[in-house]
């Protein structure tokens, strides 16, 4: 028994660092998932002028908040998943327009196509901060009492979007149509 | 004349440098108080995009804006722990370098202290096993004999 117990300190480690490979360090747990939305009220992109979008006026609703940038890789990545969720028109997906110029994000939008039923512009970053966001491309799934129930962050796979977080809000959704009705 | 243009060049190439400081030190200079209580903060906050920097060392623009927004908080008159509280609540306790103790820390705090505990129990007992293996063994009455007889023959050569 003696004679193994070096061997048996062995394979404990390669468990362990063989389940730390599977981690990724880039991917923080949220405290925020679970907690009521940080307030803000930011300008649309599209329509400087209109009325100020506020976690008030979405209240009611479920929908998506995706961080975007015209200069972040990532996010062309994931754009195209987007535009095809945006198309199914099952959830509604506000950009969070993340340190950016306006002229380029409009441009980029041209370019790419606009899944966004809105864009609201966060130049300098701080409702960013106050969503936690650390890096481009971040997504929160915010339900009707304006609760972030989930938090996507860097690009959508695919399965991510539809299988994972799609089922959620369909839950989320008809969870609370049930009440209303 | 020539000399005292020169020593007037001299001067001057001694006073460049020294001009170049002073222009370095500006940016600091708007508020020396804030910025300090910002940097002490800062170097105890973690810049979540390259994660093994702090706020104070990271070039990040990420971390540029941690410090502005830490900077306005104690212009706000915002303590240094309501400022930390500020971010945990946001980025969770991964942005601070000393974790706090939990349930879910307690490992991370006492886990080195387990394994020296373990290390010196180790080394007690190889060392204990040691020192009774290396104890003089023990010869027979005729090993001795045929040992002097052997020490005895190589004197003589």
């Amino acid at each position: 028994m003696k004679r193994y117990l070096p061997l048996i300190v062995f394979f404990g480690m390669v468990v362990f660092l063989g389940i730390g490979l599977t981690l990724d360090p880039r991917k923080i747990p949220s405290p925020l998932v679970n907690k009521p939305a940080p307030d803000f009220n930011l300008r649309q992109l599209h329509q400087p002028d209109a009325e100020p979008v506020s976690l008030e006026s979405m209240r009611g609703q479920v929908w998506l908040l995706n961080v975007w940038a015209s200069w972040c890789v990532s996010c062309r990545a994931e754009h195209p998943l987007l535009v095809e969720l945006s198309k199914t028109g099952e959830v509604p997906i506000y950009g969070l327009n993340y340190k950016d110029e306006d002229e380029a994000a409009k441009t980029w939008l041209r370019q790419w196509g606009n899944p966004y039923t809105a864009s609201v512009v966060d130049a300098d970053g701080r409702v960013g901060i106050d969503f936690g966001v650390y890096g481009v491309p971040e997504t929160f799934l915010i339900d009707r009492e304006g609760v972030i129930r989930y938090k996507q962050i860097g690009p959508f796979t695919r399965a991510d979007l539809f299988d994972k977080m799609m089922p959620l809000v369909r839950q989320l959704q008809s969870g609370t149509a049930g009440e209303g009705a | 004349m020539r000399t005292l243009t020169a020593a007037l060049w001299l001067a001057l190439a001694l006073l460049a440098p020294t001009a170049g400081f002073a222009r370095e030190a500006v940016p600091n200079a708007e508020d020396p108080v804030v910025e300090e209580r910002m940097m002490a903060l800062a170097s105890e906050l973690r810049c979540l995009v390259c994660q093994n920097q702090t706020l104070a060392a990271s070039e990040a623009s990420l971390a540029e804006d941690f410090r502005r927004e830490i900077r306005d908080k104690i212009k706000e008159g915002m303590s240094d722990e309501e400022i930390v509280t500020f971010l945990v609540d946001r980025y969770g306790d991964f942005v601070r370098y000393r974790p706090p103790l939990r349930p879910a820390t307690v490992l991370l705090w006492f886990g080195p202290v387990l394994l020296m505990g373990i290390g010196l129990v180790a080394l007690v007992a190889t060392l204990r096993r040691r020192r009774s293996l290396a104890e003089e063994p023990e010869l027979s009455a005729e090993e001795r004999k045929l040992a002097e007889k052997l020490l005895k023959g190589k004197d003589a050569t």
